[in-house]
């Protein structure tokens, strides 16, 4: 019992990594109707930035915001300059610009910051605590918990202010959007900008976890992707429950089925996007698919 | 030919062969030239085993050092290091470009278990030395028959592990063994070097073994098994991020089993950055072979002075990082190959020494090891000392271990 314990919570610790991500992936999703293959590594750069800033000297709680606040700029500045030349070109020419975008971003870290993993600082305690026997860290609950913060701001934003109105609505219906005088582009860029934000919020969380290193991000994304088409990729709560339900999955499935073990992890992260897309395309909380127009 | 015309080319020849000593003429194989020697290398310069790739920086800084001292009998080594990302699919072709385009005379240092393991058949086939490859897998000395261009030269991980075997046979008779690895040949290596090593107690101390794949976030779930099936003994048999990540994950659980560590990832410079994230690290135990930087005992000895001279010929090299250590003495080893074989700069005779003739004591391996090859043994070094991690540092304990004979 201790042991299934122990493991139910070792997944949500995961769990809350991979949901601090796939909330980026959301945003975006619901900005421009795509995902980004260049979120982790947007992120990752990011962390990079704030840990340069600690660096130097700068404390921590001004290096955060300002940090967020140079990825928030950079993510529009990357929507103006790389995609927004390609933004009516098709899907496929889309994927392919992000996932040349991740490796151009992995590689310009690797050039600038090295490859040696480097402690990042926490916020949070490397303590743990008990619970019913098992241990969790506070730092695993620490993401857990800004995760929370992050997708309440996102949900008020995204469905309770205008320009979230106006940001879905450029997503799902770019012309009728155009026509009642939404500057769709500029919506677009506000996407990325945000996910953008919110992407160095996860890198800076999860760093102390994972060890800050140009290739952080690399797996977590695949996780991540999980997580999104698993709580229905448009919707954000549906990726904090998404992650916290691939991290628990993947340890029970690693511990209790036979033959999966630690080799197959990532085999069942995938056999969950598989599964999702044949039985239930919208995934747990997502709306009925529309098609882009 | 008339006889003088003979005599006359006789004398030629003589003169090229006495010249070769002091600048040579004559180009006795593909790579050499009268006044250079051409050796390539592929590592891991970017992605997952990035950290490794400042290894070749540092070969790179040994035969700068050796070429501003005139070289080797007047011959210089040129060194061509190309990015393989730690990925097979593209040390094949890479090592085909040194070996076809640029005309190299051998490989030297290529590293990755899997990543040589894909280009040895090509060596083989085309008869390029692939010298003292930067990985311990054991079949690297263990199949020399079956690969006669292909030579280890750190010791094999097989042997690492029949000195832990002994250890804890030794120190813990009674240790609930669980062990963490990697589920490629490497790990897979590891392991059995241990299993084999404690014998008939294998199958009683080894409660529980666990493997992750290097693209997993974190090995917690494991050593959370581990844990629960009540282990006091941790082996983790991993790369450097997941070994710190595991040390970590252990304090964590509250757990404070003996440990473990593979020399793979016993850089001090990562055990520190453990403890920092909180792991609890005192009594750790691993092995060593070359001398670590970051030790003050060796502060006045005259292999660091000299490592130190020479790392500074690399301007990204850190001094204190144990893998470019790794890489001069390892270098080391290739001069001396290519210092005895003089005149007679062959492929087949370069490997001839390499592979049986060794008897080399290498002044950055601890006092006592000796490199090591004869025409029944290709496992150049074999012997290690058990070291133990308290306050801060490795400290050797007992005395030089030698494996040698025990992998057959």
């Amino acid at each position: 019992m201790q042991e299934f314990l122990q493991q139910v919570l070792s997944g949500i610790a995961s769990g809350g990594i991979y949901a601090s991500l796939a909330l980026a992936l959301v945003l975006i999703y619901n900005a421009m109707g795509l995902v980004n293959f260049a979120q982790g590594e947007m992120a990752m750069f990011a962390t990079f930035l704030a840990f340069t800033l600690i660096g130097r000297g700068m404390d921590y709680w001004i290096a955060l915001p300002l940090t967020i606040a140079i990825a928030f700029v950079g993510g529009i500045v990357i929507q103006r300059v790389v995609i927004r030349p390609v933004e009516r070109a098709p899907v496929l020419t889309l994927v392919i610009v992000t996932l040349g975008l991740a490796t151009l971003i992995n590689g310009l870290a690797g050039f600038f910051f090295g490859y040696l993993p480097r402690l990042f600082p926490s916020p949070f305690s490397v303590q743990t605590i008990d619970i019913f026997g098992a241990a969790a860290s506070w730092q695993d609950l620490g993401v857990i918990a800004v995760s929370g913060v992050v997708l309440v701001l996102v949900f008020l934003m995204l469905q309770r202010t205008t320009v979230g109105l106006a940001m879905r609505a450029a997503a799902h219906n770019p012309e009728a959007s155009r026509l009642l005088g939404i500057r769709v582009s500029w919506m677009l860029a506000l996407g990325w900008g945000l996910a953008s934000a919110v992407g160095a919020v996860s890198g800076i969380m999860v760093a102390p976890i994972l060890y800050l290193e140009p290739n952080m991000m690399q797996t977590v994304i695949i996780y991540a992707f999980a997580a999104a088409v698993l709580g229905g990729i448009e919707s954000p709560l549906g990726a904090v429950i998404g992650g916290l339900i691939v991290g628990v999955t993947v340890n029970l499935a690693g511990t209790y089925l036979p033959g999966v073990g630690g080799d197959l992890q990532l085999a069942v992260a995938f056999a969950i996007i598989i599964a999702v897309l044949v039985i239930r395309p919208n995934g747990l909380l997502g709306r009925r698919a529309m098609r882009r127009a | 030919m008339g006889p003088r015309l003979a005599a006359a080319a006789a004398f030629l020849v003589m003169a090229g062969a006495c010249g070769s000593s002091s600048g040579g003429t004559v180009a006795t194989d593909v790579g050499i030239t009268s006044n250079q020697i051409l050796l390539g290398n592929t590592i891991s310069q970017t992605g997952a085993a990035a950290a490794y790739g400042t290894i070749a920086n540092a070969e790179n800084a040994y035969f700068t050092y050796i070429n501003s001292k005139g070289g080797i009998n007047g011959r210089k080594i040129k060194f061509v290091i190309l990015d393989d990302a730690y990925n097979p699919a593209q040390t094949v072709p890479l090592t085909k470009q040194l070996v076809e385009q640029n005309q190299v005379f051998a490989m030297f240092s290529g590293l990755g278990t899997q990543d040589q393991t894909s280009v040895r058949d090509y060596l083989n086939t085309q008869k390029v030395p692939q010298l003292f490859v930067a990985t311990g897998a054991t079949t690297f000395g263990k199949d020399f028959n079956s690969n006669k261009w292909t030579l280890g030269w750190q010791p094999p991980y097989q042997g690492e592990s029949h000195i832990y075997a002994k250890d804890v046979l030794q120190n813990h008779p009674n240790a609930k063994i669980g062990v963490l690895y990697q589920n490629d040949d490497y790990g897979q290596d590891y392991l059995k070097g241990l299993i084999d090593g404690l014998g008939d107690k294998a199958s009683t101390m080894i409660v529980d073994k666990e493997s992750y794949d290097v693209t997993s976030a974190s090995p917690a779930s494991q050593l959370a098994i581990l844990h629960a099936k009540g282990a006091d003994t941790v082996f983790v048999f991993a790369i450097p991020k997941p070994t710190i990540q595991s040390l970590a994950i252990i304090t964590g659980l509250h757990w404070a089993p003996t440990i473990y560590v593979n020399s793979v990832s016993n850089v001090a410079t990562y055990m520190k950055l453990a403890e920092k994230s909180g792991a609890k690290i005192d009594g750790a135990i691993s092995v060593g072979y070359i001398k670590d930087p970051t030790d003050p005992q060796w502060t006045n000895d005259d292999g660091m002075k000299l490592y130190r001279q020479v790392i500074a010929n690399c301007s990204t090299c850190d001094a204190n990082n144990g893998f470019n250590i790794y890489g001069v003495a390892v270098a080391y080893t290739m001069v001396d190959v290519l210092t005895q074989a003089g005149s007679n700069l062959s492929r087949a005779n370069v490997m001839k020494i390499a592979s049986s003739q060794l008897n080399e004591t290498n002044p950055f391996l601890l006092p006592g090891i000796t490199v090591t090859t004869t025409s029944g043994d290709h496992f150049p070094i074999m012997q290690e000392q058990v070291i133990q991690w308290t306050g801060d540092a490795w400290h050797l304990q007992g005395s030089i271990i030698n494996e040698r004979g025990t992998i057959k």
